[in-house]
């Protein structure tokens, strides 16, 4: 047996399953470390666009909306910077635009095309009838239609408290915006807030 | 990236290649106590350890890894703010318009760095860019007869207007058939274009509160026979006397904005093509709620040369072949 030897420090580490947990951790964590933590605190990545706003009352609801039924599951909203992307959806996307997106909405599949510049791209009335039924307006589409939107009809209870908690995350909204927050939504179908939310995506980056 | 972090991430990754390196080489010596080959004392159902040494291939490559992480780190940006000696980067970083996107393009140019995708745009600008100035030096009427350009033109129309217009350009309800000769902002080459390069923005107020629902009755059965419907004539009549309101867009005869030479996109109501549905139903519905088309400008997205291709096969449609 090869006890003998005290320096044999690499049977310590397989012996003991806490230590090795510690050191995997310590390990794996030089990537994290070096790619992730530096992101949080420079510029480039957390000074918005110049032409960057918060989201309205009603866009913010929209996002939500847009959360709710699992649109980043088939929509991207990032153009990653390759000629074909760049030439299909428009500049590509960068940092700036997400720094008020809590969590942001980037998404990992595209069964549908990328939404991240899809803001005044097509009329209201497009998205209305393409959000009701896809099929009448491209007859090839797989998409899912959404004719409950329009039924929905919101009350804007949950509104202003929304604002409030991304003032939290520091997104500027004044007093001002949290205090007409439920009076800009109540009544509004969820249809139009989705749109709302919809025609604003990419326009910030002027 | 400051200072701080830029030391941050090159402390950190040589750090964590020198603590790599030091591992490895620590197991290539022999620290058990056991001549290599021989057996380490234990085994279990029959298996027994042997002290082998790290395979050669395996310790080769490994050591290839970190031959290739100097050359890496010293040529590309991987080390905090250092740029890298072969000037390369994928796309120009933490812009925050596009005017400056546009400035850092051109400053990587003049300062002779890499610019991966910059360099892509170039590449096909000039791979693509004669063809494009070739067709856009002839003039429209010519090119919707040029089966190249016309071919280039549809893929353009399929990938940006099918959305709306359909994959065979007949339109929906409320976004206009090209194929035929009705206009909302004129048909002509010239008027074609600019309706792609600035996009429309089409306005039918609601008339509920003014005309009452009576009067949009009346009104929707005098519009339904200008263009040859059977109506209720007294209802017609009574909408007739209130057309005037409805005349400074449609023009007093109801044949619509082109016809009077007028830039407002109001539909000619006489010809029986309805761009929101002719149903009687669907023509009170616009009167009580109004319309908002929009068409939206393509200069800043597809730019002026292809938005000329795009006219002249938008304009090929409605001609006869």
């Amino acid at each position: 047996m090869s006890n003998n030897n005290s320096a044999n420090k690499h049977e310590i580490v397989e012996k003991n399953v806490g230590l090795m947990a510690i050191l995997t951790v310590f390990a794996i964590s030089f990537g994290a470390l070096v790619e992730i933590t530096p992101l949080m605190f420079q510029e480039d990545t957390t000074k918005p666009v110049d032409g960057l706003r918060p989201l309205t009352a009603l866009e913010m609801e929209g996002r939500d909306i847009y959360v709710r039924e699992g649109c980043y599951n088939c929509h991207s909203q990032m153009i990653r910077p390759f000629r074909d992307e760049v030439e299909r959806y428009g500049h590509y996307s960068v940092a700036g635009e997400s720094v008020w997106d809590h969590p942001f909405q980037w998404g990992s599949k595209r069964t549908g095309p990328d939404l991240a510049r899809v803001g005044e791209r097509y009329s209201d009335d497009w998205h209305y009838a393409h959000l009701m039924d896809p099929r009448s307006v491209v007859p090839e589409s797989n998409m899912p239609a959404y004719p409950w939107l329009d039924e929905n009809v919101l009350d804007g209870k949950l509104t202003a408290k929304k604002l409030e908690v991304f003032k939290g995350f520091g997104v500027p909204y004044t007093e001002q915006d949290i205090q007409g927050a439920e009076a800009a939504v109540k009544g509004k179908t969820e249809m139009q807030a989705l749109i709302a939310y919809l025609q604003q995506l990419g326009t910030h980056l002027k | 990236m400051t200072s701080f972090w830029s030391i941050w991430v090159i402390v950190l990754t040589l750090a964590c290649l020198a603590l790599i390196l030091g591992l490895l080489l620590w197991n290539l010596k022999n620290y058990v106590g056991v001549e290599e080959g021989e057996s380490c004392g234990h085994e279990f159902d029959g298996i027994e350890e042997i002290n082998n040494p790290l395979p050669k291939w395996w310790t080769y490559m490994f050591f290839a890894t970190f031959v290739w992480a100097v050359y890496y780190l010293a040529a590309y940006p991987g080390l905090g703010n250092w740029q890298g000696l072969a000037k390369w980067t994928s796309s120009n970083q933490g812009v925050t318009s596009l005017a400056e996107s546009k400035r850092a393009t051109e400053e990587a140019l003049a300062n002779g760095e890499k610019v991966q995708l910059d360099q892509e745009i170039i590449a096909a600008d000039e791979r693509f860019g004669p063809i494009f100035e070739a067709f856009a030096k002839q003039d429209i009427e010519t090119l919707a007869k040029d089966e190249k350009a016309l071919e280039i033109g549809q893929r353009l129309f399929s990938q940006n207007c099918a959305q709306c217009h359909g994959s065979d350009a007949r339109g929906g309800i409320g976004f206009p058939n090209l194929t035929d000769k009705d206009w909302l902002y004129g048909g002509s080459p010239d008027k074609i274009k600019e309706t792609l390069l600035i996009g429309r923005v089409a306005a039918m107020p609601p008339w509920k509160a003014a005309l009452g629902e009576q009067g949009v009755k009346e009104m929707t059965a005098y519009v339904l026979s200008l263009s040859g419907r059977k109506v209720n004539q007294k209802d017609a009549d009574a909408g007739k006397a209130k057309f005037a309101m409805c005349a400074a867009c449609h023009g007093m005869d109801g044949k619509g904005s082109v016809a009077h030479n007028l830039p407002f996109g109001a539909p000619n109501l006489t010809d029986n093509i309805w761009l929101y549905g002719g149903s009687q139903r669907a023509v009170e519905e616009t009167l009580n709620n109004g319309r908002a088309g929009v068409m939206p400008a393509w200069k800043d997205i597809l730019g002026e040369e292809k938005v000329h291709l795009l006219t002249a096969y938008v304009y090929s449609l409605s001609q006869d072949k």
